[in-house]
């Protein structure tokens, strides 16, 4: 099997679907001839034409208003937004129409788009090029958003989206695009290279959307976490020495709330991680629904380690960036409480 | 009968890597100047100036010339140079890793540089990232600007800004940020604040030609006809936004310029490498906002001969050599060409004055490097928790306090 790293394993997902699929368009901001900023589409117009990958006008609104116009039409749109930090202008159109469509139509019309965009930190990007603005989705009723954390799940998450009827959010997390990052930022980069994650078939191959992985079984605290964070985790549960559960949401809407659950009951204590900032970001859906669903089970409070209340800072990426020192420190935490 | 089947049209930029670089597409015509009728004429008899170019670098008798001192224009030249030398300086600190990042405007300086010295002080200009010679041509200090780019101690912005994205209120020269095309509505408001204020200061906005297929960029079109604000809202057009060429903006169809007739507002096509011309088409534009007759769009053409920023390689997507066919030059070395046959400068001096402003940088690196570049210092980590709100809120205490500082 061909060893990918994220940025080939989503440009093969794209190739699949471009070419078993007519309906499948690919378009966006530098997507055609040059192949994206990151290279996500490198290749694709010269293989499938200038009508099936393209680049768009400067405007994201535009991009996602068009891409619903296309889906409601009976086209399968996969539309690239450069940096999830660019997205909002497309808000409204992602908000109002696309997650609303097939309610308000009785089910007439729908919007089958993917939107996919590189989105996170660690890459000394500033504040308009690390935000995670997954919370701002996940409270969308209507859309769905799934954000992998390997090639492999990159590649077969992003086919089931483009296959999906409803409108999906695909938020890559760009840190890991060419190799697995753990928050060590002090040691030498990692590449995908020889990795059992990084081994891809070249075919076609799903993974349902709403279906979190067991990155790693454990018997004391679970750990919640998606995207890059999932790397950090290992890190830090390793750095602990506590026995924890790693879960991988892969998709946080739908959330596969029986695998979270599941782990909680057995393990009694929950540590959410993610990059966000933590005021009303997805930690407090996760952190709400386990003490719902797990509280007479809880030996101690939920834990919640993410991005501080701040913007993303420029100079502080390491500070603001929350690394397996932040984990670990919250496992023995939640561990103090037995 | 028999409907053909419709065809999906996608626009293909004139040359790729490995054509032969072309421009032909520009409909200007060098040789013909346009008109320059009195600033105080109403708008609908101003509609043909958006296909024409307005030149006088170049063009005989240009009707534009603004006649401007030779110790104005020579102040200008500097300025220009001073940009040239600062950001091929910071574009290689970039390789050197002293800089996480940095963009260019090579071949646009006499933009920034023009505008910044044609406006008054007090005016307020909306910036894009590639107008670093406006700040330069109103003497921001070296030094201070090198600690933004550094991100160390002594940023003025505390390390919090990506570099370029200045911010510099005492210069004019309101906040930038990543995101495009967000911050030419705010010219138009700034603009509209003065004119209820009875002020007499004017605003001008950027945007650079890709970012004109934002709605912002027509909400703000809007809002400045609307209420006749004192704005000047400019477009630069460069031809590349990153890889996109301009047709994928519109150009195909029409130029920038004539975005504004659809507005009711004049709008002036300008060639954007002649420091004269766009001199003279801002004080036109700036005496009908000063005069209460409103806003104006204007389109610098003009040619980004750098990468996009040091992330990019524009040898993937275009002409290598592109940039020697762009017919409308160098903008230094037009203004500097100007100079000399008008016998206000020479080619010593032009030697002597670079001298100068090379010694002068290499001084001023020098000193921001005792602070140290990025990540060889940086400000202290509070920072990053000032100025969210005006007054911290609890979140903020607590997570300073788990930060333990
Ligand atoms: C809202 C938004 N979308 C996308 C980007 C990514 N991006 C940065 S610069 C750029 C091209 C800008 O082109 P143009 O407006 O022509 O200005 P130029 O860089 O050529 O001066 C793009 C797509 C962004 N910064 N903001």
């Amino acid at each position: 099997m061909p060893s990918m790293n994220m940025i080939q394993a989503l440009n093969s997902a794209l190739d699949v679907k471009l070419a078993d699929d007519p309906r499948t368009l690919v378009f966006g901001e530098d997507v055609g001839y040059f192949g994206g900023v990151f290279r996500v589409t490198e290749g694709l117009q010269a293989k499938h034409g200038t009508k099936r990958c393209f680049d768009t006008p400067l405007s994201e609104g535009g991009i996602i208003a068009t891409a619903i116009g296309m889906g409601v039409y009976g086209l399968r749109p996969v539309a690239e937004i450069q940096f999830a930090d660019y997205i909002l202008p497309a808000f409204d159109q992602i908000v109002s129409e696309a997650a609303r469509l097939r309610y308000r139509s009785g089910g007439e019309f729908w919007a089958p788009i993917t939107i996919r965009s590189p989105y996170g930190g660690g890459i000394f990007g500033g504040q308009t090029h690390s935000q995670s603005p997954e919370a701002l989705f996940a409270h969308v009723v209507g859309i769905k958003t799934v954000i992998p954390s390997t090639p492999y799940d990159a590649k077969g998450l992003l086919i089931a989206a483009i296959e999906e009827d409803d409108p999906v959010i695909f938020f890559e997390p760009k840190r890991l695009y060419n190799g697995p990052f753990d928050g060590r930022h002090d040691q030498a980069l990692r590449t995908w290279a020889g990795l059992p994650e990084a081994e891809v078939p070249e075919g076609h191959y799903k993974i349902p959307l709403g279906k979190a992985a067991v990155v790693r079984e454990g018997a004391e605290a679970t750990v919640l976490a998606y995207g890059t964070m999932v790397h950090v985790a290992k890190a830090g549960i390793a750095d602990s020495g506590v026995d924890a559960e790693l879960i991988d949401l892969r998709s946080i809407v739908p959330l596969d709330i029986e695998t979270v659950t599941a782990s909680v009951q057995k393990t009694g204590r929950c540590v959410i991680l993610h990059e966000a900032s933590r005021f009303g970001g997805y930690g407090a859906e996760l952190s709400a629904l386990v003490q719902e669903r797990c509280f007479w089970m809880l030996k101690s409070p939920i834990e919640r380690v993410c991005g501080w209340d701040t913007p993303y800072p420029h100079a502080f990426e390491w500070d603001y960036f929350p690394g397996p020192a932040r984990l670990a420190r919250a496992l023995l935490k939640v561990m103090e409480n037995s | 009968m028999k409907k053909p089947p419709l065809s999906l049209y996608i626009p293909q930029p004139p040359a790729r890597p490995g054509d032969k670089a072309r421009f032909d597409h520009l409909s200007f015509d060098l040789g013909a100047a346009a008109r320059m009728p009195d600033w105080r004429t109403p708008e609908t008899e101003l509609r043909d100036l958006p296909y024409g170019l307005v030149r006088v670098l170049g063009v005989e008798g240009s009707a534009w010339d603004p006649h401007l001192a030779p110790e104005v224009m020579r102040k200008g030249l500097r300025a220009m140079v001073q940009t040239r030398l600062f950001e091929d300086r910071f574009f290689r600190a970039h390789r050197q890793g002293k800089v996480s990042f940095f963009m260019k405007s090579t071949g646009e300086e006499a933009i920034g540089v023009a505008q910044s010295m044609a406006l008054e002080p007090s005016d307020m200009c909306f910036p894009t990232y590639r107008v670093q010679g406006w700040l330069l041509a109103r003497g921001y200090p070296l030094e201070k600007m090198i600690n933004q780019l550094y991100s160390n101690e002594r940023d003025p912005l505390h390390g919090r800004q990506l570099p370029v994205l200045y911010s510099a209120r005492d210069y004019g020269f309101y906040s930038l940020s990543g995101n495009l095309g967000s911050r030419f509505g705010h010219a138009v408001g700034w603009a509209m604040a003065s004119a209820y204020s009875g002020d007499t200061r004017i605003a001008l906005g950027y945007v650079g030609e890709g970012t004109t297929a934002e709605g912002a960029f027509h909400e703000a079109l809007t809002f400045a006809s609307v209420y006749r604000a004192p704005v000047i809202l400019a477009v630069t057009n460069n031809q590349w936004a990153i890889s996109t060429f301009a047709g994928v903006a519109g150009a195909e169809r029409t130029t920038f310029a004539a975005k504004a007739l659809a507005y009711g507002i004049p709008g002036l096509r300008v060639d954007g490498n002649d420091f004269l011309a766009i001199w003279s088409a801002t004080c036109w534009a700036a005496s009908r906002a000063r005069a209460n007759l409103g806003p104006t769009l204007i389109e610098f053409v003009t040619y980004r001969v750098a990468g996009h920023s040091t992330s990019d390689d524009p040898t993937r997507y275009r002409p290598k050599d592109e940039g020697e066919h762009w017919p409308l030059g160098d903008p230094v070395e037009r203004l500097k060409d100007h100079l000399i046959a008008a016998g206000h400068w020479t080619a010593e001096r032009q030697e002597q004055m670079e001298a100068e402003l090379f010694d002068e940088l290499r001084e001023a690196q020098k000193a921001a490097e005792m602070v140290g570049s990025f990540g060889k210092s940086k400000p202290p980590v509070s920072e990053m928790f000032n100025d969210v709100f005006k007054d911290p809120d609890w979140r903020v205490t607590e997570q300073r306090r788990e930060l333990g500082i």
